[in-house]
Order: structure tokens, then C-alpha cells, then sequence
């Protein structure tokens, strides 16, 4: 069938199943908004950034798993992505860019909105493609959907010349892939699933160290398999929220710097960690030579290049999660048959107990005194039912939302982990609603992220995708501040942006959203009431917090995990400058 | 211990894969002694040979990152010793007067090719193990060198098997 390059390319994103695209046009993408007039099957979401158009393909993957697609012109439109871009490698979001490039004669020429937008994105994308000959249109979509989806997920560019999109060619669907140097380990190896099985029995102290890749291989039901057969507490990192129910007893929540004490404790504790799908981030492990000292390391993990690369690892699985959780748990379970049961591990799992009752998160609400961040979210959370998705930016707020939020799903809670993208939440929050349109999404944001992406709302008025945003407002890049207030003796420079600029009331109408304030706690419940009774348009809550609260536990960076902090009063001022943190 | 490390990469033969391979190194900080590319005996699949200087465990990363580059085929690390490496020097020098019959007796010595003469200078072509060209060069900085180029080094492990065969190997064990 002839048709033009344009018309192919939208044919196979068609039959890839893609049901919407955010975007915006320009020049030399124009050739693709031509035949979209006529493919009523992809619905074209039109931005109002390019960067929330690639935080939209984002929040759309998170939740559905599918590949979220976001298309730009060349030059500006295409380097604005590039945020969205390296989130999403960092994070291992499949999603598709697909940008419009200057026609191919010019291209190297400098010519207008040129920008090498292959070259730019090598380092933050999974693949790219500069696809120069409208033949290979098709079967480059079918391999930067394949790429983008299977084996470790992240972004793929597709760069298309516009007298590449011009042209004519035949439309033919390629039968087989043909990438000679992609073929990623999925099937666990069994013998390694012996190995480490034999740890787990032997084990006094164990703990399931899960990553987002559980989510991402679709694996929490073989991890709860895994976990309530052997007994195995489990944390659950940033990333991997809702991977377990934070109501079985069994988890322990988050670890990292900002985690609880029993999470962060437990691992510095064990004498096993089996990581799934995690990868040992600095976030997690603090110091790293002073991280879970005692513990014999089993790796779970699709990708090779993350074994061993911070920890020497005793026992190293290649493969995909769903595969080798599965497997691991048969094996699990045939073990403890034959030897009659769960090995004993009372003292082990009383004391985790113990530390859950003695250290949970704690902060402290007064009924006429300053609203506190956590009280606005565990209130959000009382009144959410369990479909809701959370969504947050970076920040405070992000660990307050992890930290008060009760996870129990997979695929509910949409963030920036890797990269710590402010900016994240309004965008991601909308294609989080695109793609499950039939649930509730809040996104839990600060004032100084929202204000880097608060564009969107018009999208949102525009495009009817409504969604919550909750701005734990203090006025201030909340994180930077309490750093400045812990270890630089709180000399604030450069943090303080106005709780009161803009009137986010206001804004929120000017966008086409309800905009409700929130001065006082006794407020929070009413308002909160409103905003869930509204369904037809956006609704933004002003949350107006306590600006001095702080996010506590705290493991500073580069301390070691056991030097977690448990609140203000374990802050030691610290004048050397040679002993702050650094990031 | 830092040392140079000699890496053959079999990759798809198209725009942008050496900057992705490059790209790697260099993201890194890992500075590239050598690399060189050309076609293998199979139509679209080049060979790249990369001599690099950085210790062990990031030499892992970095093979394993690079084995995550979709257009990379197959990767092996030549051992100190297993492998066949030669690399290709010209060198310009001065020769005039006693100078050129002592730089003809260096390249009969060294068995290199004198490729253009001129009434001033000569041109060698010389090719072997890199240790035997950073010889000849020693010698010849002597006369004064006008201009030297190297291709830097290729490699071929020894023995009957290729690199496909070889990385399987690897990749099993």
C-alpha cells in the first residue's frame, strides 16, 4: 500500500496499539499532523510544553506499563524532551519520542530549528534512530516499541527528517525484528536459583530488597509468593512502592536516607539481602562501605550491567524478575518441605516488630497550630479509595508522600526516583489519567515544582483530563532549605519563593480548575471533601504548610546508614565545612 | 592496577555507532589509547579494537555497558598474551647527508618498507607489535621526525576460534 512516510509512520504507532500521543507541532513534524486528522484511533493530546508532554508519556507508562508515546518538531521542541528523556532512563520508563528533523539536504547546515537531536540524546536514551529513508519508517517503529518494552525499559528517539515524512512509500509490517546485538537474558539461570535458595534456608536475618524493576516485570504477586512462603520481610525502595502491601506485616516500608528506621535499620542488620530489581543507588545505601556490613548479597536483575556494580555480589541472577521471583519461590517452597518448615527466625522478625512499634514516621499535628505536610497527606490518603494513584514530584513532598501514603498495588504511585526531576508531578499526573482514565489521580506536588510545569493545567482544561494537584506549599525549595538549616548553618540563599506568588487560588482559575486554599488543619478534611466531589475539571489545593518542618528520618549523605537520624533533636550543627554533605 | 587493556567489538556497521562506543568512554572519563575500525569478513558488521588504560572492575562496567548498546554485536577482552596484535606506523624523517644510509640500515634492521623518498626526507612503512614500533620511533626521533601517523592496534585472539565463538564461551561460563 503507498502512502506517505507520515502516513506509515502513524499506521505502525497504530499498530503498535498506541491509543494517544502528547505533543505539539511544528515545521518540520507538520507532516505528521496532516494524516492525523484521519487516524481517530490515536488521540493527539496537544501540550503546552514539551518537557510536560514527556513527563505525560511518562505518567501514561507508569501506570499502564504500555509505551507512552510524545512527539515534537526539530530543533527547541526536540530539546526539550531531553529532561523527560533522562528521566526516563533513570528510571527505566518505556516511552517512544518521536521528533520532526529539518529535511535531510540540510541537515549539518545549520539550518532553521536544526538541532542534532540524536547526537544530544545519545547518553539519556536506551536507542535513537535518524531514520533517512522512508522505507525503514515502519520497521523502526516496531524496533524502537520492541526496545523501549523488553529487557531493561527506557526511551527511544526516533528522529524523522521531514522529506523523509513527505515521501512516498509502501507500507509493509516487518515479520521479524532484526536486531543482532539485542538480546536480553530473561530466563533466570536454575542453578543460581538453587544457590540462592540455599542462602535464603540459611539465612537468620534475611531481607527482599525490591526495586522498581518488580513493578516493571509485572512480578508483585510471585514477590508475595516469595515473601509470605519463606516469611521474608521486605523493603520496599522509592521506586518500588505498591511492588508489596505496606499493610502485611511482613513489610518494613522504605529504606534510603529519607526511609523509616526499621527499613534502613533491618538491612544494616541482615545477614541476606536478595535484591530484586533494585540496584543499590546511593539513595538507598548511603556510605557504601558501611552498607548492610553482615550480609551475603543475592542480585536479581535484568540487566548485567547493574550486578556487581556498586556490590560485590555472592549470588548473581540475570533475568527478569517475573521469571526468576517465580522460580525462586517454587524452589523456596519445595526447600521447606523437605525440611519441614520456615526456618526459625523468631528473634529476627520480633525484632523488626519491635523497631516498627518503637520508630514508625512521627511528626506532630496540633489542632490550632502550623498545618503540618504530613497531616495533608495522610488525610489525602484517608479519603482516597484504594484505586487512586499518588504522584508526586521531588522534594519534601515526595517524602512525605512515600513516607504518610499507604501503598497496597503495584502501578499507583507515579514519581521521579533516579533523576529527581522538579516538575514532575503535574504532567505525569495527566498521561497517569490518560491511561486509566477510570481512576482517580492525585498528584502530591511542592510550590517550586508545580511552578515549573504548572502549564499543563491548560492541557488538562483543554484536553478534559482532570486530575488533583495538592501543592504542599511552604513557600520555599523546601529540601534545599533544611539541607541550608542542617549543614550550612542555616544560611539560606536562594530558596525563598513567596507562598504567596503566585496566588495558586487564582491561577488555578485561570487554568479552568477549582482552586482551593487551606490555611488551618481543621480546613484540610472539608477541603479535601470538595476537590474529591469534583470530577469535571482540574482542581489544585493550596495546602499552606508549616515552612520549618523538616523530612525526618534523615541519613545525611555520605554518613552511613547507621548514623540515621531520627528527628531535629539527633541534628549535630556541624561548622566544618569538610564534614557536609556534598548532594 | 591500572593497565592497557586491548577490547575486540564486532558492531553493526552504521552512522553514530563509533560515537555511541566512544560516547561510553568517555562519559567515563576513561581516555581511549588507540581504536581502530574496518570491515570483517560478513557485509555490515565492522570490527572495532580499543586499546584502553583503566583498571579492572571499571573495565568490567564499561564492557558490560557497552554490551547494552543495541548496534554492539559481541565483545571480548583479549587476555595479555592470547592474542595476535600488530598495528601500522608511517613516519617522515629527516635524511640528508650520514643520516640516510643509517636510517636504510635502521629500516633493513627492522625489515620496514621505505615508501616515498625525496631529496630531504625519507618515508618508512613499518608494521608489528606495538612494542616494535615505539622502538623504531625511538631510533628515528634521532634524525628528526617530520610527521608520524599510527593506525593503532588491531587483534586476533590466537588459537582456532573466532569471537563469536570465544564470547559465547564467556557468556556461558
Amino acid at each position: 500500500m503507498k502512502m506517505s512516510g507520515a502516513d506509515a509512520l502513524l499506521k505502525a504507532l497504530e499498530q503498535e496499539g498506541v491509543e494517544a500521543i502528547f505533543g505539539i507541532p511544528g515545521g518540520a513534524s507538520m507532516p505528521i499532523y496532516d494524516p492525523l486528522v484521519d487516524r481517530s484511533s490515536i488521540r493527539h493530546i496537544l501540550c503546552r510544553h514539551e518537557q510536560g508532554a514527556g513527563h505525560a508519556a511518562e505518567g501514561y507508562a507508569w501506570v499502564t506499563g504500555k509505551v507512552g508515546v510524545c512527539m515534537a518538531t526539530s530543533g527547541p521542541g526536540a530539546t526539550n524532551l531531553v529532561t523527560p528523556l533522562a528521566d526516563a532512563k533513570m528510571d527505566s520508563v518505556p516511552i517512544v519520542a518521536i521528533t520532526g528533523q529539518v529535511p535531510t539536504p540540510v541537515v549539518g547546515n545549520d539550518a532553521f530549528q536544526e538541532a542534532d537531536i540524536t547526537g544530544i540524546t545519545m547518553p539519556v536514551t536506551k536507542h535513537n534512530f535518524l531514520v533517512k529513508d522512508p522505507a525503514e519508517i515502519v520497521e523502526t517503529v516496531r524496533e524502537a516499541f520492541h526496545i523501549a518494552s523488553t529487557g531493561r525499559p527506557g526511551p527511544v528517539l526516533i528522529d524523522l527528517p521531514k522529506d523523509v515524512l513527505l515521501a512516498e512509500t509502501t507500507y509493509k509490517w516487518p515479520e521479524r525484528i532484526n536486531l543482532p546485538g539485542y538480546k536480553p537474558t530473561t530466563k533466570g539461570n536454575s542453578r543460581q536459583v538453587v544457590e540462592a535458595v540455599k542462602l535464603i534456608m540459611r539465612a537468620k536475618k534475611p531481607v527482599l530488597y525490591v526495586g522498581g524493576g518488580v513493578i516493571k516485570a509485572d512480578a508483585h504477586k510471585e514477590l508475595f509468593k516469595l515473601a509470605t512462603t519463606g516469611q521474608l520481610p521486605v523493603v520496599t525502595t522509592l521506586m518500588a512502592r505498591g511492588a508489596f502491601p505496606d499493610s502485611n506485616e511482613l513489610c518494613l516500608g522504605m529504606p534510603g536516607m529519607h526511609g523509616n528506621y526499621t527499613a534502613v535499620t533491618s538491612m544494616q542488620q541482615a545477614d541476606l539481602l536478595v535484591a530484586l530489581g533494585s540496584r543499590f543507588d546511593d539513595r538507598v545505601t548511603g556510605k557504601l562501605a558501611g552498607f548492610a556490613p553482615h550480609a551475603k548479597i543475592v542480585h536479581v536483575d535484568i540487566d548485567p550491567a547493574e550486578i556487581g556494580k556498586n556490590r560485590v555480589v555472592d549470588v548473581p541472577i540475570v533475568g527478569d524478575c517475573k521469571d526468576v521471583i517465580g522460580k525462586l519461590a517454587a524452589e523456596l517452597a519445595k526447600r521447606q518441605e523437605e525440611a519441614g518448615g520456615v526456618p526459625e527466625r523468631g528473634p529476627w522478625l520480633r525484632q523488626l516488630a519491635e523497631w516498627k512499634r518503637t520508630y514508625p514516621y512521627r511528626y506532630e499535628q496540633e489542632s490550632g497550630g502550623a498545618l503540618k505536610p504530613q497531616y495533608c497527606v495522610e488525610r489525602l490518603n484517608h479519603f482516597a479509595d484504594d484505586d487512586t494513584i499518588l504522584v508526586s514530584g521531588v522534594g519534601q513532598h515526595q517524602m512525605y508522600a512515600s513516607q504518610y501514603w499507604q501503598f497496597e498495588r503495584p502501578r499507583h504511585w507515579v514519581n521521579s526516583g533516579g533523576l529527581g526531576t522538579m516538575g514532575f508531578a503535574v504532567p505525569a499526573a495527566m498521561g497517569a489519567k490518560v491511561g486509566r482514565p477510570d481512576q482517580r489521580v492525585v498528584a502530591i506536588d511542592g510550590d517550586g515544582c508545580f511552578q515549573m510545569t504548572a502549564q499543563e493545567l491548560a492541557t488538562s482544561a483543554t484536553e478534559k483530563i482532570p486530575f488533583i494537584t495538592a501543592i504542599l506549599n511552604n513557600g520555599y525549595l523546601g529540601m534545599v532549605r533544611q539541607w541550608q538549616e542542617l549543614f550550612f548553618d542555616e544560611r539560606y540563599s536562594g530558596v525563598w519563593l513567596d507562598p504567596n506568588v503566585p496566588d495558586y487560588v487564582k491561577l488555578a482559575d485561570a487554568y479552568g480548575a477549582e482552586g482551593i486554599r487551606v490555611d488551618s488543619p481543621d480546613e484540610v478534611d472539608n477541603a479535601i471533601e470538595k476537590a474529591f466531589s469534583i470530577t469535571d475539571r482540574s482542581v489544585v489545593i493550596d495546602f499552606r504548610v508549616d515552612p520549618t518542618e523538616m523530612v525526618f528520618p534523615m541519613v545525611p549523605s555520605g554518613a552511613s546508614n547507621d548514623d540515621i537520624i531520627l528527628g531535629p533533636e539527633g541534628i549535630r550543627s556541624t561548622t566544618d565545612p569538610a564534614e557536609a554533605p556534598i548532594a | 592496577m591500572s593497565t592497557l587493556h586491548t577490547i575486540s567489538v564486532l558492531v553493526e556497521d552504521r552512522p553514530g555507532v563509533l560515537t555511541r562506543v566512544a560516547g561510553l568512554f568517555a562519559a567515563r572519563g576513561y581516555n581511549i589509547d588507540s581504536l581502530a575500525v574496518g570491515p570483517t569478513d560478513t557485509e555490515g558488521i565492522s570490527r572495532m579494537t580499543i586499546v584502553v588504560n583503566v583498571d579492572e572492575s571499571p573495565l568490567e562496567q564499561v564492557t558490560k555497558q557497552l554490551n547494552k548498546l543495541i548496534n554492539v554485536i559481541k565483545i571480548i577482552e583479549h587476555d595479555p598474551g592470547s592474542a595476535v596484535e600488530r598495528e601500522l606506523m608511517l613516519a617522515k624523517v629527516h635524511a640528508q647527508g650520514d643520516a640516510r644510509a643509517r636510517i636504510m640500515e635502521i629500516a633493513e634492521v627492522f625489515r620496514v618498507n621505505v615508501v616515498d623518498v625525496t631529496a630531504s626526507t625519507l618515508t618508512l612503512e613499518a608494521s608489528g607489535k606495538p612494542e616494535k614500533l615505539e622502538a623504531l620511533r625511538e631510533l628515528l626521533d634521532e634524525f628528526g621526525i617530520v610527521e608520524l601517523s599510527r593506525t593503532g592496534r588491531i587483534a586476533l585472539s590466537r588459537g582456532e576460534r573466532g569471537i563469536r565463538e570465544r564470547s559465547a564461551l564467556r557468556a556461558a561460563n
